[in-house]
This record gives C-alpha cells, structure tokens and sequence, in this order.
C-alpha cells in the first residue's frame, strides 16, 4: 500500500449542550476517537446511522473544524488551522459535496460564475480560461454549456448536486468528502449521481471520502468501508467482505436490514432506544442493544484491533477474547 | 412577468441571456419620478427658490395659496411672519433629505457591519455587539437624543449621526442572524471551504442574498427618521431657526392648523409622498434583486 493522502488519529470533537434553561452543560462526543487513513484514488465509505458523527467527522477531516483531541495530515503534513492563509490554500487539494445542494448553492449567482468561483478564489489559470474550464467542468458532470447562465433555482435537483460537483472539481483536488450527497435527491437521480462519482473518480483519480447511511451506494463506490457507531468506527474492512460477513453485531444489524428482493433474510431487531451521544453508555456503546453483549462488554471498552483476516472490529466478542454465548474465548 | 416555458437555446453559451427587463411598475415609476424631483428640488434649492427662505414679506403675512383663492405672488400661500411657504418648503426638502438619507444610511451600515463582525468573530465581539444592541434597543431615542443634543449641543452632523443610530441594531440583528445561519449550513460554509476570505464571503456572497431584508428594513426606517426628526425639531432641538425643515414646518404650521393650514398641509404632503415613494421603490428593488422571483 502506497502512503496515505490523508492520516487521522485519534479524532474527537465535542460540543456543549445545555439542557433546559437552567440546566447543566452537558458535553457531548460526537466523534470519539476515530482513527482513518484514505489512500490517493481510493473511496473510504463512512456509514452508520444519523447523529452517529459521519458529517463531523467528514468536517473534522477536511480541517474545517478543529478537533479536541488528535490529528490530521494531509499529504504527511499536519492540518494548518482554519481560517489562515496556508489552510485557504489547502481548500484547492480537497473539496466537499454537500446534502443539500440548493442551500450549498448561492442562489444570487448563475451556476457558471459559482463554477468560477475557486478559480478566481485561487487564482488559478487566467481569465480567459477560466471560462473554457467552467465549460469543461460543466461537460464533466453531464450538464450543458447554457446552464452556466442559468441561476440554482432554475435547475433540477439532480442538475444542482452535479453542479455542486463541478464546482468542487473546479481546482483539480486530490480529495473529495461527499456528506450524504444522494440522501436529498429522487431515487431515480440517486443512481445518476452515483455513477458520475464513480465516473469521475475513475477518470480524475480523486480519492474520496464518503459518507452515506444508504450501504448499497456505500458498496458500489467505495474501496474500503468503515461503519461508525456513537462516534467511533466499530469495524472497518473491505466492502465485500464486510456486507456478507459483518463480525461487529451492530453492522451485523446494519447489513440485515438491506432488503432483498425474492430473499427472505431474518432481520435483526435491535431492541432498545437510538443511542443519545449526551448519554453515552459505560463499556462498549453498543452493549445495551447487542444480542451478543457479556459481562466485559459492560466494563470495558473494546479497542478498534486488526483481526486475523485483516479486518478491524471493535468487539470483545468477534475478536474472541471474550466468551461469546456461542463459541469459546482461546 | 413574462417567462419562457420553452427551453432556451445553445448560442445563451458566450453571452448569458438577459432576460429583457420589463418596465417597472407604474405606481414604481411614479415613486421613481417623484423621488428623482425631490433630489433635484435639493440640489437646486438656491437656483428655483423665487425667495430666501427666511425673508419676510410683512404685507402678506398668512396670504392663501393659489387654489384657496391667493395670489402668484406667494403661489402656496405664506407663513404667519410673511414668509413664502414654497421657499420654506424647497428649502425643508433640502435639509430633511440630507437627514434622512444620511442618517438611514448610516444606520444600515454601522448596523450591518456590526452585525458581519459579531457572526465572523463571534464569543466577545458578538457578546459586545449583543450588549450594545440590547442598550440601544432599550433606550428611548427620543430621551437619548435629547441628552446628547443638550450636552453637546447642536450641529447638522451631530444631528444626522445621532439619528443614523436610530434603526442600526435592527440592520445588526438582521446581519448577524442571517450571517450565522449561512454559515452553518448554507451557502456561505460552502464558499468558506472554497478558500475564500472573510472579505468576498462577506460582500459577495451574504451581503447580495440578505440584501432584500436590509432594503426592506431601511424603506421603513426612512420615515420613522423624517418623523423623529419633526420631533426633535419640534420640541426645538433638531433643525434650528432660521433653517428649516419639513418636520419643523409641520411642528411650527400647528398653531394655525384652523387659520392656515396651508402651511402645515405642504410639507405634510411632501413628507407622505416620499415616504411612500420610498417604500414602493424599495419593496421593487428587493423583487428585482431576488432571482427567484423573476
């Protein structure tokens, strides 16, 4: 394996919550502890359910928010902090797509001048240019020369979500975080979208962060999969192996829950609540929910460990070290 | 307006197609021409009077307008010292649209600067700003301006900068709210991690789409400041004789509302028509810079 683009260790972020007028704060961990690395021109996909700190982490990632603890490095350089000069020039290596592709659109700017915009911003290429690469950015994401005119309101959502990529493909970067960028759009337009990423990623060779809770579109594009459970990675893989064999009993649940058609497949039902990052609950996280939970799980915290396959789970149980209702510790 | 349910054709590439600009509104118009005379009227002031504002005619003191059967002397009557109520009112023009104009101008700046400055830095600059904006919510103008204007006493300057802190922390609160929100999630987050500075996310991008509110915002703040101004004059501490204004004509024409009401009645409908003028171009203005509204 070549060397990572992009290395993170350790990230954690929290946030102040007040709960009622008069309450305490109350400090939440949206991402605690993750560790991730995305090799050039590869896709690591990021599922798990929401609130579970897939966007932060995405944001945490790009250096757009500091983390509290760890680190991040881009290219084997530590991340400068938002807002300097040497952090603005980083923005033309790594770009994000966004859910909601009106709201990330300004909707006072026809589409080609918001195009443009990196390119003025970065000063990159000359005026002149810069147009004919608006036009090439726009045939890259299969949109017309005359929709450079047109403003955000006057294109469809399927139209905005490629013109929201072509802007982030604008400066050429190296990486690419996709924060749920099908989730807000018709699920015929779904799968135009993923192919143009799996498209473009072919052909601009762009690795790619992305974030999803759909796994069929996880699968399709990524490399790599890593799931996320209240703010850590509780088992990361590849995609193949990962949806036929989840070891964690969380992606266990996940992947159950995929329907097939013609296929009857026992779902697993998860009892108990959601998971409440405010309350977050001793041991493994996951232990109040999991059919598989044993005493350790209670206690003590699995750490995120390579096991013999080459896959990492978090798990006291699928890592054999403690005894499962099934199978012996060795 | 008139839209195109065809698809626009290919050769829009180079040249993006204009829309053609349809004419505005006549009642817009109307407001536009009448806006358009009162800024000459101002400009012109010394050149169209027929009189000083301040001489006196002692002859024809209270003399009627033409239409209530005066003469061409004095062609909207005169005042009860005999002054020309037609100077005095193009004069009033001259001095109440500096005020205004000035004062809700600087309103919106300070207001929408201090408002970029709290959502930009946010912790003790937007706490300083919040503070600021809750005192000056709090206090009445009217007290606040009278303090000022006693202790420092009375300048045209002083007087339209005091007044131009009448609306800024609606202009801040408006700022800083919508600031905020595009930063979050929204269209400016999006520029910011583009690499773009404070400076471009700021004026380029926030600036144009809140730019409809604080448009709305300054249409009615401008005759709230012709209003307070009267006041202020009225009670003798705006605008000093012998200068005049269209508040202080209409403070002053009060004592003769029975007599003669064609004093208070001329400035009184210059002051309803601008305002008026004022409020339709800008609610226009604000549908013309919204694309979506096209």
């Amino acid at each position: 394996m070549s060397a990572p683009l992009l290395e993170a260790e350790g990230l954690v972020r929290r946030y102040a919550m007040r709960r009622g007028l008069f309450g305490r704060g109350v400090e939440i961990a949206a991402v605690d502890g993750v560790s991730l690395r995305i090799e050039a021109g590869r896709t690591l996909g990021l599922v798990g359910e929401s609130g579970c700190g897939k966007s932060t982490t995405g944001r945490l990632v790009l250096g757009l928010e500091r983390p509290d603890a760890g680190s991040v490095r881009f290219e084997g350089r530590p991340m400068p902090p938002p807002g300097t000069a040497e952090w603005r020039r980083l923005r033309a290596r790594m770009q994000m797509v966004f859910q909601d592709p009106l709201g990330a659109l300004d909707r006072r700017l026809p589409i080609g001048e918001q195009i443009r915009e990196p390119l003025d911003i970065h000063g990159l290429l000359d005026p002149a240019a810069r147009q004919a690469r608006v036009f090439d950015l726009l045939h890259a994401v299969g949109l017309r020369e005359d929709h450079a005119a047109r403003y955000p309101h006057e294109l469809s959502g399927g139209q905005r979500q490629r013109a929201v990529l072509a802007r982030a493909l604008a400066t050429g970067p190296s990486l690419l975080v996709a924060d749920e960028p099908i989730s807000a759009l018709d699920v015929s337009i779904q799968a135009q979208v993923m192919n143009l990423l799996a498209d473009i990623q072919a052909r601009f060779g762009i690795a790619m962060l992305f974030i999803s809770h759909d796994l069929r579109a996880v699968r399709q594009l990524s490399h790599r999969i890593a799931v996320m459970y209240l703010g850590r990675i509780v088992e990361e893989g590849e995609p193949d192996a990962v949806l036929h064999d989840p070891a964690h009993p969380y992606a266990r649940a996940l992947v159950s829950a995929i329907p097939h058609p013609g296929r009857a497949v026992r779902r697993i039902l998860l009892p108990g609540d959601p998971p409440n990052p405010a309350d977050r609950p001793p041991g493994c996280a996951f232990h109040p929910r999991c059919p598989a939970a044993v005493a350790r799980c209670r206690a003590e915290s699995p750490a995120l460990k390579p096991r013999a396959d080459g896959r990492l789970v978090a798990c006291h149980v699928a890592q054999g070290e403690a005894e499962a209702p099934i199978r012996q510790a060795a | 307006m008139p839209e195109a349910p065809l698809p626009r054709p290919a050769l829009a590439a180079a040249a993006p197609p204009r829309r053609e600009r349809a004419l505005p509104p006549p009642l817009v118009l109307a407001g536009a021409v009448w806006l358009v005379l009162m800024l000459l009227v101002a400009l012109l002031a010394d050149a169209i009077s027929p009189y000083a504002h301040t001489a006196l005619d002692l002859r024809n003191r209270l003399s009627p307008p033409v239409f209530l059967g005066g003469s061409w002397l004095h062609p909207l009557g005169t005042d009860e010292l005999g002054r020309d109520v037609l100077a005095r009112l193009i004069y009033s023009i001259r001095t109440s649209l500096l005020i205004a104009f000035g004062a809700t101008v600087i309103g919106a700046v300070l207001g929408t600067v201090l408002g970029f400055l709290a959502a930009h830095f946010r912790g003790a600059v937007e706490h300083a700003v919040l503070a600021l904006v809750d005192f000056s919510a709090s206090i009445p103008m009217l007290v606040f301006a009278l303090a000022v204007l006693a202790f420092f006493g009375n300048s045209m300057v002083l007087f339209v900068c005091l007044l131009g802190l009448h609306a800024w922390e609606r202009y801040a609160r408006i700022a800083r709210g919508l600031a905020i929100a595009a930063s979050a999630q929204g269209y400016a987050f999006a520029v910011r991690q583009l690499g773009a500075g404070p400076w471009r996310v700021y004026l380029r991008h926030v600036l144009p789409n809140i730019a409809s509110t604080l448009i709305v915002s300054m249409t009615l703040a401008f005759p709230e400041i012709i209003l307070l101004e009267s006041g202020l004059s009225f009670l003798g501490l705006g605008v000093q004789p012998p200068e005049t204004s269209l508040g202080s004509m209409v403070g002053y024409g009060r004592e003769y509302l029975t007599r003669a009401p064609w004093i208070l009645l001329s400035p009184a409908v210059v002051i309803v028509l601008t305002t008026l003028s004022v409020s339709l171009l800008g609610d226009w203005l604000r549908d013309r810079l919204d694309p979506t509204l096209r």
